[in-house]
């Protein structure tokens, strides 16, 4: 019989991240179809019963916690330290956690402290036969395996955005607390805090419905022999701000940014997608001056409307690889598109 | 008093990005079509890495830079023709299957074995680089079972800056959510960084330097441990490419403003 441990993080205000709600539902699903295997909830951070009351409901035998101040920093010695003691009280044969940056950090360490196994970006969870089975990509989103495995504990984590997120009532939550015994080195670390763009210039962003990717064309020289240096920013910053969309770039573009051949200045490798970039989630994606070779878009494996702006006929795009694919000028294109968006 | 530091980056052989790959069935389970014939570079998260451990090993005279690098023997040949010409390092080279079905654990064991037996390696001055995923299994859990084997346990993933003080800490940026960065310091070595993209450009080539670290690279060749890798306990139900190709519809002869208007309905639909 399994024992399902989904794991978490606690926000500060006492509620759980949209992807561990999803993360939640996944570890749910999975445990009806163990045969009604028990799952038990493990949370870490301050304010766990709060968070737990949120998601009294769910249906989870155990709500087990690890809190403390010590537990409220992303911090790779602590997270470990409570996830493997989770892990032991829940008696745990799977482990399910959100694949955020927090806890992408630390389960690796935390299956190999408890002789396990991790699985790691599954992008969805099923029971077939009563065995449970991952889906997960390979090779930067270039091809895709089901696969499962004999060793237990099995850790796993889920992609963001790959499963609905659990909606139930709240209710009182009876929280069995596990205490974790730090050593003094698990306190070498200190997280000072977050380093982000100024609001106006925060250009990346999760939760849009649109990604907007720029390509290395922007910093070229035009049809009138000019390189658009001032034009070229203006255009897209107006266009992210007027339609609130996420800002993509292509390797090749970030790469001249941070050369100093800054024609847009505002592109850090953050916003690179591709393969060695980001493969982010958005419903729509328009790329601009960018001709679309493999490298960049195994990034849009998870864009499900894509549409181009680009003057070459024959880029890599129109090769099955996008929606629609209009050969023009994108400046002239986006001048226009500019006045349409800003009137909404 | 010995100075400088001892960084060990960890990476290995990937296929050429622009490579067309395609999943195949074999005897000892999923692997790529024509594997062998693909040319190989190194994993380009860790060439960041590499370039990092490089640029800190020349800003603090003392310092050495090993290499550990696991993958067939001929990969790893045609992998530093490139690499070896950027910046100096010594390799160390195991000989085993390198690629993206494999398990993360007996990579990890593998090269953590690697790194303990490297002769003289310091703890107290110890930094252990690598990509912080892999553009084969991209599972980002390699370098923390090395680090776990290797009892580090201030670890860090997705940096981007890493910054040593004069008074012994460490400040690191790693990525997180929403474009940003997680700032922490760290009270001293040894530390197990993750690295995304940095902020480096490539090296150059230096023939130079090539002709340096030739003299170390093909003995370490010679010698290469072999290691049995594999992905034991694990079975693949199915490896397949993507079925969906588009039926990409090219617009030629419409007007940026039309063009405008039609993307800007499709936006808000």
């Amino acid at each position: 019989m399994e024992t399902v441990l989904f794991l978490t993080s606690v926000e500060p205000d006492g509620t759980l991240a949209k992807p561990a709600l999803e993360t939640l539902n996944a570890a749910l699903s999975l445990a009806a179809g163990l045969d009604n295997a028990p799952l038990i909830v493990g949370l870490v951070g301050d304010a766990a019963q709060s968070a737990a009351n949120t998601i009294a409901t769910c249906g989870a035998a155990t709500f087990l916690a690890v809190t403390g101040g010590d537990f409220t920093s992303s911090r790779y010695a602590t997270d470990a330290a409570a996830a493997e003691a989770l892990a032991k009280a829940a008696h745990a044969t799977v482990i399910i956690a959100p694949a955020t940056s927090r806890w992408s950090r630390v389960m690796a360490g935390v299956a190999c402290r408890l002789g396990g196994r991790i699985d790691t970006h599954a992008t969805a969870i099923t029971v077939t036969s009563g065995v449970p089975l991952i889906t997960r990509w390979y090779y930067r989103q270039r091809m895709v395996a089901t696969q499962h495995r004999a060793q237990r504990p099995w850790v796993i984590t889920l992609d963001p955005g790959c499963a609905e997120p659990w909606n139930g009532s709240a209710g009182i939550a009876q929280l069995e607390s596990v205490t974790v015994n730090l050593p003094a080195t698990a306190k070498r670390t200190t997280v000072v805090g977050l380093q982000s763009p100024a609001a106006d210039a925060q250009t990346i962003r999760p939760d849009a419905k649109l990604l907007f990717v720029a390509g290395a064309g922007w910093t070229k020289k035009q049809a009138d022999g000019q390189i658009h240096a001032e034009e070229a920013p203006k255009l897209i910053l107006d266009f992210l701000k007027s339609s609130q969309a996420s800002l993509g770039g292509t390797k090749s573009v970030v790469d001249l940014s941070g050369e100093g051949e800054a024609v847009l200045p505002f592109m850090t490798h953050l916003n690179q997608v591709g393969q060695t970039g980001a493969t982010p989630r958005h419903a729509k994606g328009l790329a601009t001056c960018c001709h679309g070779e493999e490298p960049h878009v195994v990034g849009w494996r998870f864009v499900n409307e894509r549409r181009v702006i680009n003057t070459d006929p024959n880029c890599s795009w129109t090769r099955g690889k996008a929606d629609v694919v209009y050969v023009a000028d994108a400046f002239a294109v986006m001048r226009k598109l500019n006045e349409r968006v800003a009137k909404k | 008093m010995s100075t400088g530091y001892h960084i060990v980056v960890c990476g290995s052989v990937v296929p050429d990005p622009l490579q067309t790959l395609e999943p195949i069935a074999s005897p000892a389970g999923p692997a790529l079509k024509n594997e062998l014939m693909l040319p190989a570079i190194l994993d380009p998260w860790a060439s960041h890495s590499l370039y990092e451990a490089a640029h800190l090993a020349k800003q603090n005279p003392g310092s050495k830079v090993w290499l550990v690098s696991l993958g067939p023997k001929a990969k790893l040949q045609q992998m530093m023709m490139n690499i070896a010409q950027k910046v100096p390092f010594e390799l160390v080279a195991l000989d085993g299957l390198a690629g993206g079905f494999t398990e993360a654990f007996e990579v990890a064991f593998a090269l953590s074995d690697a790194i303990q037996a490297i002769p003289g390696l310091d703890r107290s001055r110890l930094l252990v680089f690598g990509g912080w995923e892999s553009a084969s299994r991209g599972a980002g859990a390699t370098l923390q079972i090395i680090g776990e084997r290797l009892g580090i346990s201030d670890q860090f993933q997705g940096v981007d800056q890493l910054t040593l003080n004069p008074d012994g800490t460490l400040q690191v940026l790693e990525r997180i959510e929403g474009g940003k960065h997680q700032v922490s310091t760290c009270a001293g070595l040894p530390i197990l960084i993750g690295w995304a993209t940095g902020n480096l450009r490539e090296p150059p080539n230096n023939p130079q330097i090539g002709m340096a670290n030739m003299r170390t690279v093909m003995p370490a060749l010679q010698r290469a441990k072999p290691v049995k890798i594999g992905a034991e306990g694990v079975t693949y139900a199915s490896v397949t490419l993507p079925k969906q190709r588009r039926e990409t519809k090219v617009v030629k002869s419409m007007s940026p403003d039309d063009i405008a208007k039609e993307i800007a309905t499709w936006i808000n639909q």
